[in-house]
């Protein structure tokens, strides 16, 4: 079973050099109509100087309103969970 | 867990007022800036965490409000979606103030410049209303972990 399982592994590591070897270079994108847009645009649209907030709190604006719904959530379990009173 | 040593104490006291400035700062500045609501809001909470560790947790509980940690929080949230629907006229999360002239209405110049604080529109209150809504949202789970374990003891 140890020598079966250090096979597989072996075999799931060499496959993921050989997915490291063809793997497309990072900082070259196939499709680059969105970045350009973005870099180009960012700042007069929104007049933001920070293009990461422009598009987390603008563009994307309805993601970051689910993670705050994620953690309101997060809240209130933990609120549920230990906000009752113990009884002595 | 009883509070620390007199040494850490005062280095805790002394440290808190710039760790909550610095979170501020993130908060504020999160359009010109690397930063914003979330990471802001994490390091206000942080804060918190260093009082508890530092002083009691009985201590922190009885100065530190559940009941205002909640509203501030259920505020914040409510900003935020406010925020988003004020410009529902074009479209749900569209910026109505950027480069309108009002608050925070300045436009900006294409490139790289050193910013200004009156630009971004919506931005820098969204940031404001996360920042809110993540500091007080984690103080709370770090304050009710503390108590419940607090509570825990005491029964033993």
């Amino acid at each position: 079973m140890r020598r079966f399982a250090l096979v597989a592994l072996m075999i799931v590591v060499s496959f993921l050099f050989f997915g490291m070897t063809i793997m497309h270079p990072i900082g070259k994108p196939i499709l680059q109509d969105m970045d350009n847009y973005f870099i180009t645009h960012a700042q007069e649209e929104t007049g933001a100087n920070n293009v990461v907030t422009s598009i987390v709190f603008d563009y994307r604006g309805f993601d970051t309103l689910g993670e705050a719904t994620v953690l309101f959530a997060a809240v209130s379990g933990v609120a549920m969970l230990f906000g009752r009173r113990i009884r002595a | 867990m009883r509070e620390m040593s007199r040494i850490v104490r005062t280095v805790s006291h002394i440290m808190f007022p710039f760790v909550i400035m610095f979170g501020f700062y993130l908060v504020v500045h999160g359009h010109l800036t690397p930063g914003g609501g979330f990471q802001g809001g994490a390091i206000i909470a942080s804060g918190l965490a260093l009082l508890i560790v530092a002083y009691s947790r009985s201590r922190v509980k009885k100065v530190v409000k559940k009941e205002v940690l909640t509203t501030i929080e259920s505020s914040g949230l409510l900003m935020f979606i406010g925020l988003a629907f004020l410009g529902i006229g074009a479209t749900f999360f569209y910026n109505f103030l950027a480069n309108s002239g009002i608050i925070f209405g300045d436009s900006v110049a294409y490139g790289i410049n050193p910013g200004n604080l009156n630009t971004a529109g919506t931005l820098p209150l969204m940031s404001i209303a996360v920042g809110l809504e993540v500091l007080a949202g984690l103080s709370i789970i770090i304050l009710m972990l503390a108590i419940g374990s607090l509570a825990g003891e005491g029964s033993r």
